[in-house]
């Protein structure tokens, strides 16, 4: 297929195709939106789909590059799916829409504590110390309070924590800023 | 052994080694949260050490994998501090069995987290490219590991006299343990000498100031000691690195080159 196919076309088919390929965990956004699906491009031996991970022991990679192999079978496209770790993913990459989508399904959207950590430099210890003030609030995803507090550190999946909501008394999940 | 590929196994072997350590809680946490929490923390190690095991199966050549490399390999191959491979609990006579104490769990997570902090952060600077791709994963994961145990020993130590008194004497039972950190071992110098790897002992003075600034917030006393120097990253360990290793590889081993 990819020898009738200029390679242009070829990644713009595989955009296509993949744009709307949802995480596997968190079905309302897709990769793209995510920050896991970083780039197609036409490598040494033909279409190349990179992405990277979110967390280095996120069980969902493997899910991921069968989904895109499967999505771009679908569409007559082979590519080979390319594992990338630089630069790290990091939650700030996330789009303004997926941040809303995942509002909507339920999930507090992250904030953006490591734009601004990277900006000023800041540093592994300010860090920890950092953690005695107190936090900015996140916003229950449900009703919209910021009278919420933490349960734990760590949710259902490595890049969420879980809180609570103290006004509706709603659990959620927060995608961590990562 | 290029230098790479033994760095790599030290650093991969610390992170599977205290992966398994952790994940000994999953089903078995003192409450919910704390079971999903250790698995999530045991997660991320285990995903740091396979990428450091798939970067030194490269570094290393031929027909290794990162499975022969975690399954494969015995006691006296393994580069992992001793603090690592050491149970739940203090230390008790061999034959004695005992529950699993989580202040031991959460004081080895904070003691090993305020280094790897420091570690993972300077090697985002080494040569090594990828490896220092790892470092800059690494370090946004082993905060939360850092932030998790720092929070809970504040708790634990702040808090009633039983568990003051029992996160006190964890602490007095790991801590010793922690002097192996700060001499170099030779695979480490040559790591440091090629560019790839950070001399731990130089980070010493920053992790004193992290520990003494958790302590004094927990109420704890850093305990007075000295004598032996653990060695486990000369490959001299404790006798009970080799009952981990033999629950931890043992499915490898009684299906080799299985796949599923």
């Amino acid at each position: 297929m990819n020898t009738v196919v200029a390679p242009a076309d070829a990644i713009q088919a595989a955009w296509a195709a993949l744009e709307a390929l949802a995480d596997p965990e968190i079905p309302v956004v897709s990769l793209r939106e995510l920050g896991i699906l970083r780039d197609v491009r036409q490598g040494a031996d033909g279409l190349e789909v990179v992405i990277t991970p979110t967390y280095s022991g996120c069980p969902a990679m493997g899910q991921i590059e069968d989904d895109v192999y499967t999505t771009l079978q679908a569409v007559g496209l082979q590519a080979k799916v390319v594992t990338q770790l630089a630069p790290a993913w990091t939650t700030d990459w996330m789009t303004d829409i997926a941040k809303e989508k995942l509002r909507a399904y339920g999930i507090a959207p992250p904030g953006q504590h490591c734009a601004k950590g990277r900006e000023t430099g800041e540093s592994v210890l300010r860090f920890v110390r950092g953690a005695a003030e107190p936090e900015p609030a996140v916003p229950c995803p449900h009703c919209g309070s910021s009278h919420t507090v933490e349960s734990s550190h760590f949710g259902s999946t490595a890049c969420k924590a879980l809180y609570k909501c103290l006004d509706c008394q709603e659990p959620f999940d927060y995608f961590k800023p990562y | 052994m290029s230098a790479t590929a033994n760095y790599l196994l030290h650093l991969a072997d610390n992170a599977v080694v205290l992966g398994q350590r952790n994940a000994e809680w999953c089903g078995h946490g003192p409450v919910i949260e704390e079971d999903i929490a250790l698995a999530n923390v045991s997660l991320d190690l285990i995903g740091q050490a396979r990428l450091l095991y798939q970067q030194a199966a490269v570094a290393l050549g031929g027909d290794t994998t990162e499975d022969k490399l975690a399954y494969f390999r015995d006691v006296p191959d393994f580069r992992n501090y001793t603090l690592l491979e050491l149970p739940h609990r203090s230390a008790l006579v061999g034959y004695a069995k005992s529950d699993m104490d989580y202040g031991t769990t959460i004081v080895r997570n904070f003691l090993y987290s305020a280094l790897m902090v420091l570690v993972w952060e300077a090697l985002q600077q080494s040569k090594d490219e990828q490896l220092a791709a790892i470092a800059a994963k690494s370090l946004k994961e082993v905060r939360y590991h850092l932030r998790h145990s720092r929070d809970w020993l504040i708790r634990l130590g702040d808090g009633t006299d039983e568990s003051h008194a029992r996160v006190q004497a964890s602490l007095n039972h790991l801590m010793p343990y922690t002097e192996e950190f700060w001499t170099d071992s030779n695979i480490e110098s040559a790591a440091v000498a090629a560019g790839v790897g950070v001399s731990v002992a130089s980070l010493r003075a920053q992790w004193d100031a992290l520990v003494d600034d958790a302590l004094a917030e927990a109420t704890l006393v850093r305990p007075q000691f000295e004598g032996y120097i653990t060695q486990g990253k000369h490959g001299l360990h404790s006798e009970h690195l080799g009952f981990l290793l033999t629950e931890m590889q043992s499915l490898a081993r009684a299906h080799p080159n299985a796949t599923w």
